[in-house]
């Protein structure tokens, strides 16, 4: 029957071995993986101000981009090419809640200047190797395009 | 309750009911704004609800996690805590950071980071607050007579917990690195350092309610912390199939992520066979359901609902729906609230002197919380299967799918005012115990 100690050994040993393994994968992905699939020759100045803006009004308090983040509204890490840079614009520009089909959006009624660095950090974004992610519709009933 | 510092952990705890009174409040306003009432767009927007309903639960479980050291510690170290006074000054610094995010929040003064929302410079006021903790901690161990199995996890939990905060701290320019180490917050908070935690203070509470020898209870604590850690660090890469870190992830997170489940199923067995095993009948049976409630409960809301979506070819049409939505609120419910509920329900009697443990309304709170909560559940796995089917599989719009699960949230509402009674009749229990007194002292020695 197992003794204490070994049931100690096992907590320990698992722990260290998992970790190390752990920081192992994690240093590979971080040092290869990221900066290629990220396309961080891209990383522009104004992609990392659209970064900026993005958290400091808390976009995924409602959306999700890489699929994280909250389930109020959609998922924006394809939005560029779904629906390219004017309706992003207007989105964010608009003076009063934008509420396509009644769900209201908070009126940020941004600068041009801030509206183009988002965009520009969502087209950015769009353009990472997400592993297929988000995954294509089986069938089309409805175009995207509304 | 045998040592007189022990009363510190009340308070903790009264914090921790306040708390989750206005976290619940936080949770009907998105509730409404789901099923279209969203009358207080303009005053409290979907995100400002979402940021503090989260952080309120960090903040309130954190708090009762403290308490639970505060009480448990010196009872294990059989030694008063080093000092009462820096333990308040603690608390009151804790609440007054809470109150500051969650007012911030309201005003745009926040960092949209799932979880991590609490501005940068406030963190280091939460590291401060977190290493005065610790130091009373570690110090009141170092100071004591004895070092428990028990306490050494509970408090190993802690200080990792504390370590894994900083990662969080860290700006990165790329999205990716961001969430990269984000998760190693939240994932290894959650899915690993917390488990030691639950797993502490569940050792201690099955020690005391069952009567069961601590060295056989111990040395399942090991077996059960061992499991959580060997399947729950490389379990990380659930977090990492689908924001841009690479192939490997997906093997290495389908297998491992499919494994964590086994720590909870340990936890689950572990609890009622120490139940049964046990000849002793302690008399707070209102403490014995939370315990093994949260052992069971934490075992399906973590590990089989997590288990539904956490293999990859499943993950990439569950990612970023309410699918999540659904097994956080189990998962948070069982693991972590209700282990809280149980520390709470069993330290009150010891504290207060006042022993109320056979009232129908502790037991009524058990029951309408946790079928209210499995309600809730229902609702939000019915909503979200019906989600990724229309919109991932079928492709329909995000705004007309969301028109079609509306009615959804009827009953999720439904559901949480049962839930939300529960907690009522909890808190109401709570405050009839009244406030700790040194007479709970002398009639413990």
């Amino acid at each position: 029957m197992l003794s204490k100690s070994q049931a100690k050994t096992f907590f320990l040993g698992g722990t260290v071995v998992t970790f190390a393994v752990f920081l192992g994968l994690s240093w590979n992905t971080l040092s290869k993986e990221v900066p290629k699939r990220t396309h961080e020759e891209n990383l522009t100045p104004q992609v990392v101000r659209g970064k900026k803006i993005w958290e400091a009004n808390n976009c995924m308090g409602c959306h999700t981009i890489l699929g994280e983040g909250a389930y109020y509204a959609p998922e924006l890490t394809k939005v560029y090419e779904r629906r390219g840079e004017g309706y992003i614009k207007a989105a964010l520009m608009s003076p009063v809640p934008w509420s396509p089909r009644g769900r209201k959006m908070v009126a940020y009624n941004m600068p041009e200047q801030d509206a183009a660095d988002v965009v520009a950090f969502l087209k950015w974004i769009g353009e990472t190797d997400l592993n297929g992610f988000p995954a294509k519709h089986k069938y089309n009933t409805t175009p995207n395009t509304k | 309750m045998k040592y007189k510092s022990q009363k510190v952990a009340y308070w903790f705890f009264a914090l921790s009911m306040l708390l989750v009174s206005l976290q619940i409040i936080y949770g009907f306003i998105m509730g409404f704004a789901h099923m279209g009432f969203d009358n207080l767009h303009e005053l409290i927007p979907f995100n400002t609800a979402r940021a503090v309903h989260t952080n309120l639960l960090v903040v309130w479980l954190l708090s009762g996690f403290m308490g639970a050291a505060y009480y448990i510690i010196p009872e294990e170290a059989e030694e008063e805590l080093v000092s009462v006074k820096l333990a308040y000054v603690q608390l009151i610094s804790l609440a007054i950071v809470g109150v500051i995010a969650v007012v911030g929040y309201h005003f745009n003064y926040w960092e949209g980071r799932k979880f991590l929302e609490i501005p940068r410079p406030l963190d280091w006021l939460v590291v401060v607050n977190v290493l005065t903790f610790l130091g009373i901690i570690l110090a009141t161990l170092f100071k004591g007579k004895k070092r428990t199995t028990t306490a050494m996890v509970l408090t190993m939990g802690l200080v990792f917990a504390a370590l894994l905060y900083l990662p969080g701290m860290i700006w990165f320019d790329n999205q990716t690195m961001d969430s990269f180490f984000r998760w190693w917050v939240v994932h290894l908070w959650v899915e690993g350092v917390w488990e030691l935690i639950m797993g502490g203070i569940l050792s201690f509470l099955l020690i005391k309610i069952t009567g069961v020898d601590r060295e056989v209870i111990e040395k399942w604590l090991y077996v059960i912390v061992g499991l959580t850690f060997i399947s729950g660090i490389l379990g990380t890469g659930h977090h990492y199939y689908y924001i841009g870190a690479g192939k490997t992830w997906l093997l290495v997170g389908g297998i491992f992520s499919a494994l964590e489940p086994l720590a909870f199923l340990g936890m689950a067995l572990f609890a009622v066979a120490m139940y049964r095993k046990g000849e002793k009948k302690h008399p707070n049976k209102i403490a014995l359901n939370w315990t093994l409630g949260t052992a069971i409960v934490s075992f399906v809301g973590a590990g089989l609902l997590g288990l539904a979506h956490t293999l990859p070819q499943v993950n990439m049409y569950t990612h970023g729906t309410l699918v999540t939505a659904m097994h956080g609120h189990l998962a948070f419910w069982g693991a972590y609230a209700m282990i809280n509920l149980a520390i709470i329900s069993y330290t009150l009697p010891n504290l207060t002197g006042r022993k109320l443990y056979d009232s129908n309304r502790g037991a009524l709170a058990f029951w309408l919380s946790n079928i209210g909560m499995l309600g809730m559940t229902v609702a939000f796995g019915v909503a979200g299967v019906a989600q990724v089917y229309m919109e991932r599989i079928m492709g329909v719009e995000f705004g007309e799918v969301q028109k079609e699960i509306q009615v959804h949230f009827f009953i999720l509402i439904c559901c949480a005012t049962m839930f939300t009674t529960g907690i009522i009749l909890y808190i109401a229990e709570f405050v009839k115990y009244g406030t700790p007194s040194d007479e709970a002292l002398v009639a413990a020695a």
